[in-house]
């Protein structure tokens, strides 16, 4: 193996993408809406069409902007279709994005005889190739897919711990919040915009493996950890921090072991995610598989009892 | 623009190729249609969604099984059988989770997702440098437009076959979806039958995936079940409505995408489904927007010709026994309950259309004047809150200061039957009894009973 600087741009640009999706990840797990991040990356297709075709050209500012609105309006319709239809949330968010996909699909080929707009390409920036972008900042190249990740893993800093309190509350309590005069509607939408954000500058810049993944699995694997916020958001912070660097480390390591040449780093940081989730799963010291066995505590239907 | 007749030979399927399409597109639709409902009522319904992600590393390491084993590699059946084993895989991965952890369905699901399709991405870019592996995806990946007749055999012998089990499980299924735990407390196999479903889901999305591609096979699970909820509470119409609305949406949208060749048929067939879950959803006859609006308008209106009403009669009570409809001031009327000036001149030209006053007076005149037979349904609204009170002093005991709020409740909703029951059961009384309690007004002096 041979790690370069390039390795270790694509190791920090990972951790911070995955970081920055992993924050408001916690909250969507905990909301029961973790396949939001999904839906958005599938939705934003007719964003991204619409900025082209009003714009003409593939500049990034329109086409993030696009993207980033029709990341809400999938926030805002599935609320709708949950609140006004009275159906479940998931189907509400399915109903959503495969309609706005296919919109922009049919978008898409009305604009394809002007340029090389490919789904494909939507769905799959490459993390591999970051460093070929690079931006001038204070005497250093960096590369673009780092700046705009830190960006938006700043912004999540920022918005988490200046309502950190009134988030918890929503997340926890809904109705209490409301009571005490947080508006948790106002609140909802606010995560959401933050998560279309995050969405649309990661998978612009790295592709849309590591946003799905990291904005499930880290906090997942951490709430197997943890049953309190703070703890919870830090743990699933290291634990996306080490996905993304060990995910890059294995991209290069493994391959050779068996029998390849190369593999996808950005799906590699998935499956290392996987791994230490299962980790968690298995070692928890309060509700992992193996404490759990040994102090018998599964039930005959093999379902655990809700605490 | 496609003329009439071309508009015509295509709904009646007269070209071959839009034959298959369509025939393919609408099978398929009615056996998804049918395993969505299910995914729908047990709150899975991104199940497709993880599902047609979860299949992406078995395509790969398929591919590179046989190409080790010396074949082609793009074999279809073999692709299949990797695409569905990882398809399983990740479904009891997700089991697994869910039973084993406090992490719920979605997370549950988004896990099987994400990292199943993220390993698919690392084993595909392995497999890519081997021979012939170009062009692996969008084999597996098909459209609906590029549809052959093998597919609609295919879609059609998998459809039958999940079609069955569905319906020779039906009970089972519907106890699986609507009590679980009951279920499980009665002996049913609930985790076997739980795999069962599954593996139909499975079968469904990987027969869809390679027939149309992955955006419409997991619409097709989504849309069709969900806005055939909006027609109709009972599982067995649901599912018959869900079938019919995912085959309509097939037929439609494939019909359209043979009519404009340029767009891409999976995703107007998509629009077609999304167009029948928005109609759907405001005009269903069972849950539709439209409907439970009308239903609240209507429950406002009367609640609030009852309290007009009543308040009228109260005020009445105050100015003489034995009662008798004389015209009020319209100004005690706003002072009896905590109506806005606005609300009053609404609710009083309601009555007035409803003639429950007399013509001449109304919405904005001093003197309000009930007609004879708004005096006669202010005193049976009366009565019956009076009734309603007593009873619920006498056998529901509650304290007579609390009865006011607490028979507004539910007098609304009061039958004439139950207002019989209530009679009998507090006779002797007068014909209409006097208030149990203070009736409060603004004007606090005058409207002690």
């Amino acid at each position: 193996m041979n790690w370069t600087t390039d390795d270790t741009w694509i190791a920090l640009t990972g951790a911070l993408c995955a970081l920055a999706c992993s924050l408001p990840g916690c909250f969507l797990v905990l909301r029961k809406m973790s396949m939001m991040g999904d839906a958005i990356s599938h939705a934003v297709l007719p964003g991204l069409a619409i900025a082209f075709l009003v714009t003409g050209d593939r500049a990034s500012l329109p086409m993030f902007l696009g993207a980033a609105a029709t990341g809400v309006l999938t926030a805002v319709f599935t609320q709708w279709i949950t609140r006004f239809g009275n159906i479940d949330q998931g189907a509400a968010m399915g109903i959503v994005f495969t309609t706005l996909f296919a919109l922009g699909l049919i978008l898409i080929v009305q604009a394809a005889d002007h340029v090389d707009l490919d789904p494909g390409c939507v769905l799959y920036g490459a993390i591999e190739f970051i460093t070929f972008d690079t931006v001038r900042l204070g005497g250093w190249e960096i590369p673009r897919a780092a700046v705009v990740n830190g960006g938006a893993l700043l912004l999540n800093l920022v918005v988490i711990a200046t309502l950190y309190k009134e988030l918890r509350l929503s997340s926890f309590d809904s109705g209490l919040a409301d009571t005490l005069g947080f508006s948790s509607g106002l609140l909802h939408y606010l995560l959401m915009t933050l998560v279309a954000v995050t969405t649309v500058a990661a998978f612009e810049s790295v592709g849309s493996i590591i946003v799905i993944a990291m904005m499930i699995v880290p906090p997942a694997a951490a709430l197997l950890l943890t049953r309190r916020l703070l703890p919870m958001l830090l743990i699933s912070s290291g634990i996306a921090t080490a996905s993304a660097v060990l995910g890059h480390w294995m991209a290069l390591v493994l391959p050779p072991l068996i029998g390849f040449e190369r593999t996808n780093t950005s799906g590699m940081m998935a499956f290392t995610a996987g791994l230490l989730f299962t980790l968690a799963w298995i070692f928890s010291p309060s509700e992992g598989l193996l404490k759990r066995y040994t102090a018998g505590a599964i039930s005959e239907s093999g379902s655990y009892p809700n605490p | 623009m496609p003329t009439l007749h071309d508009i015509l030979s295509t709904v009646l399927l007269q070209s071959y190729n839009t034959r298959i399409v369509v025939l393919g597109t609408a099978m398929l639709g009615l056996a998804s249609g049918i395993t969505g409902a299910f995914l729908l009522l047990r709150k899975r319904s991104l199940m497709g969604d993880a599902l047609s992600h979860a299949t992406f590393p078995g395509i790969g390491i398929a591919f590179a099984v046989m190409v080790s084993a010396g074949g082609s590699g793009k074999d279809l059946l073999g692709l299949l059988t990797g695409a569905t084993i990882s398809g399983v895989l990740g479904v009891l991965c997700m089991l697994a989770i869910r039973n084993t952890t406090r992490l719920r369905d979605d997370v549950a699901m988004g896990f099987a997702l994400s990292v199943f399709f993220g390993t698919g991405a690392a084993v595909y870019a392995m497999v890519q440098t081997k021979p012939g592996a170009a062009g692996l995806e969008s084999f597996i990946y098909g459209k609906a437009a590029s549809m052959v007749f093998s597919d609609v055999v295919m879609i059609s012998v998998v459809g039958i076959l999940v079609t069955g089990t569905a319906l020779l499980l039906l009970k089972e299924f519907m106890l699986l979806c609507f009590d679980e735990d009951f279920a499980a407390s009665t002996g049913w196999p609930v985790l076997r039958l739980d795999i069962l479903l599954l593996v139909l889901v499975t079968a469904v999305t990987v027969t869809g995936l390679q027939a149309v591609g992955l955006i419409l096979i997991i619409a097709f699970l989504i849309i069709p079940p969900t806005a055939a909820r909006f027609w109709t509470n009972s599982l067995r119409r649901m599912l018959v409505l869900s079938g019919a609305i995912g085959a309509m949406s097939g037929w439609l949208g494939a019909s359209v995408s043979a009519l404009f060749a340029n767009l891409p048929a999976g995703a107007l067939i998509v629009l077609t489904a999304a167009a029948i879950f928005l109609f759907s959803m405001l005009f269903g006859s069972a849950r539709g927007v439209i409907l439970k609006l009308l239903d609240q308008a209507k429950l406002q209106r009367r609640i609030g010709r009852q309290h007009l009403l009543r308040a009228a009669y109260e005020i009445l009570e105050t100015m003489g026994q034995p009662v008798s409809n004389q015209p009020i001031p319209r100004q005690e009327l706003l002072e009896h309950r905590s109506w806005s000036n606005a609300e009053l001149s609404r609710l009083l030209s309601q009555a007035r259309h409803e003639d429950h006053i007399e013509p001449g007076t109304g919405a904005d005149t001093s003197l309000i004047h009930l007609s004879e037979s708004g005096f006669g349904e202010a005193s049976r609204i009366t009565r019956n809150h009076r009734l309603w009170e007593l009873y619920l002093i006498t056998h529901a005991e509650i304290a007579p200061s609390h009865v006011d709020r607490d028979a507004d409740l539910v007098e609304h909703i009061l039958g004439a039957e139950m207002v019989r029951a209530l009679e009998a059961e507090l006779k002797p009384r007068p014909a209409i009894p006097s208030s149990p309690h203070r009736i409060p007004s603004r004007s606090s002096s005058s409207s002690a009973t």
